[in-house]
């Protein structure tokens, strides 16, 4: 057993009896190198190669705080301008007039956050549900098929969705589900005044239908990947199949859907083209989904390429700042959200 | 009080695979009994009979009769019901990562709606104490996740959250074969005190184990029950030349 571990198991495989055994390794010759020790003797410490790998790695995980510290910056040195007429107001001023000069950024701000946080409503029940079915209730053979389709509808550009949205979404809401809504539900306030099919709530609308195949297909991977031992230990307690679901899958998956929510409304967030096809395009604050909105990316989009006089570009690119911030700080405050479920009771199977 | 449990003629399949062939026996009432056999034999399978378990997995099926007392559990019941009245601990912990110790145990409980605060509490300590944890976790339950405990503790915590249902049966799937020897004695005790109140069904690798802990043993092999009798007997004098070669380690 000393130095040829090959010859001596061997041998005491053949024969058990221990006494052999011994004999065996008494007799085992002591020369004949193992070509195996041998070119594992010539690898070396690995620790340059290890020291390197690591050096690498951080340069890369650098690169991110990098870009995004470049951004920040260009985006205020070239905000300059309007930064200094405007100061910190710019972010609360409903003002936009291009002609006299006069800027504010907060009915955009508005019509992101509104859109974006609508758009989570409808489509986080829906992608939940979506994932559930997939995961604890469809049958195997409906399941490849519906994932398939599932994340077939992330890949369509958003173009697309806008070209579908203006001719199918808004007559829509135009004619069936505007009217609709206005008579079971005009008392809140929110479905008001003229609906001409565009609006906060079409926008909403095709955002939610453009997050919802991200958030169910991720939901759905997190949900896979909680071990069977948590269903089955719910069962074994008496569970009906929805309590199972709801104990066993979705508590354990809580941490991994906020973050696919998170990584959706990332999405709504920054959407541009889908929403600026069918949002109205009108920079007004109005409590009523009928009413024409404009969110930070749109009215980017629309208004970069006519902006004249460097005051009006300036203050284009304070939007870009400011969706950049609102980014930000929602992130933030969802980060603030998971910590404060999960506080005290670390959630390992997520 | 537990309840004694016939078998007849247990047939269970997996896809096509025929797991278990005509089972027959009786589990009596507040007595353990212990299932050895190699693995593969199909132990575990007719456990997760005991309580509908099998039916969970989409390809596995099973006929025969199985009844609880009175109760056919195929027939006169839904698996839920079932499930309610027979506790499983599965061979590995399986606590849930997101709840307190606390709310482990009390897991089945709040599951089915119980929300009396002053019966949980004591339902979680009477569990807890019978599991043998009560000491070790009496002063962070709220605090501390089912997950942090020790692998030995998270399988007792799994007894107390199995316990807490007052079960008639309790179904044990090889309960210590993920622990240490200090944990697996711990647990052999437990079993050893629960016998009086449940009937218990122990599916286990380990032969001293079934001898210390059980009255009554059963020897699968290759989906057949080879021989059942009082564990005495079964280790001393079996009555089939295949017991007798698996319990002295001279099985091929």
């Amino acid at each position: 057993m000393t130095t040829e571990p090959e010859s001596g198991s061997t041998k005491s495989a053949l024969s058990p009896v221990p006494t052999e055994f011994v004999a065996s390794a008494v007799e085992a010759p002591v020369s004949a190198p193992s070509p195996i020790r041998e070119f594992l003797s010539q690898r070396g410490s690995g620790r340059l190669a290890d020291r390197s790998f690591a050096a690498v790695m951080l340069l890369c995980s650098l690169s991110i705080f990098l870009i995004v510290l470049f951004i920040f910056f260009i985006l205020i040195s070239r905000s300059k301008l309007s930064l200094l007429a405007f100061g910190w107001k710019f972010f609360t001023r409903q003002a936009w007039d291009p002609v006299s000069g006069d800027f504010g950024a907060l009915p955009f701000i508005y019509g992101t956050l509104a859109t974006s946080f609508l758009a989570l409503l409808i489509a986080v029940p829906l992608a939940l549900g979506v994932a559930v079915f997939l995961t604890e209730l469809c049958p195997r053979s409906l399941r490849a098929p519906i994932s398939f389709l599932t994340e077939l509808l992330a890949a369509i550009p958003s173009v697309v969705y806008g070209l579908w949205a203006v001719f199918v979404l808004v007559p829509i809401m135009r004619d069936s589900l505007g009217p609709f809504l206005y008579k079971t539900l005009g008392w809140t306030g929110f479905f008001e005044g003229s609906n001409f099919g565009v609006g906060l709530l079409t926008a909403s609308i095709i955002l939610a239908i453009m997050i919802l195949p991200v958030i169910s297909s991720l939901t759905r991977d997190i949900m896979t990947s909680v071990p069977n031992s948590q269903r089955e230990g719910v069962l074994a307690l008496g569970a009906t199949r929805w309590e199972m679901i709801r104990t066993g899958v979705l508590r354990n998956s809580r941490i991994g859907i906020v973050g696919a929510v998170m990584l959706g409304l990332g999405r709504a967030l920054g959407e541009t083209m889908a929403v600026t096809m069918v949002i109205g395009n009108h920079a007004d604050i109005s409590k009523s989904l009928f009413a024409p909105g404009y969110t930070l990316a749109s009215v980017i989009a629309n208004e970069f390429s006519e902006a004249t006089g460097d005051l009006y570009l300036s203050a284009l690119i304070e939007i870009g700042l400011a969706l950049f911030l609102v980014t930000i700080v929602v992130n933030a405050i969802a980060r603030l959200m998971v910590w404060a479920v999960t506080r005290g009771a670390p959630a390992r199977a997520a | 009080m537990g309840v004694g449990i016939q078998v007849e003629n247990l047939n269970a399949w997996y896809g096509t695979t025929h797991t278990l062939q005509d089972i027959n026996l009786h589990i009596p009432a507040n007595h353990a009994t212990a299932l050895i056999g190699p693995s593969g034999c199909g132990k575990s399978t007719f456990v997760r009979c005991l309580n509908r378990m099998h039916e969970t997995n989409p390809i596995a099926r099973a006929t025969g009769v199985i009844k609880m007392g009175e109760l056919d559990i195929y027939k006169d019941a839904s698996p839920v019901e079932i499930r309610r009245r027979v506790g499983m601990v599965f061979q590995r912990p399986n606590p849930f990562p997101t709840m307190s110790i606390y709310d482990n145990v009390a897991s089945g409980l709040k599951l089915n709606g119980f929300r009396n605060r002053r019966i949980l509490d004591e339902t979680v300590e009477r569990s807890l104490k019978q599991a043998a944890l009560w000491e070790e976790v009496k002063d962070d339950l709220k605090k501390k996740s089912g997950a942090s405990l020790s692998g030995g503790q998270q399988q007792r915590m799994c007894i107390a959250r199995a316990l807490a249902v007052d079960p008639e049966v309790l179904l044990m799937d090889e309960p210590a074969s993920a622990l240490d020897p200090v944990s697996t004695s711990k647990i052999e005790d437990l079993i050893f005190q629960l016998k009086s109140q449940y009937t218990i069904v122990i599916v286990t690798h380990n032969m001293q184990q079934a001898a210390r802990v059980a009255e009554n043993t059963g020897f699968f092999l290759n989906g057949k029950m080879v021989e059942f009798d009082s564990t005495h007997k079964i280790f001393t004098n079996p009555k089939d030349k295949r017991t007798e070669d698996y319990i002295t380690g001279r099985f091929g």
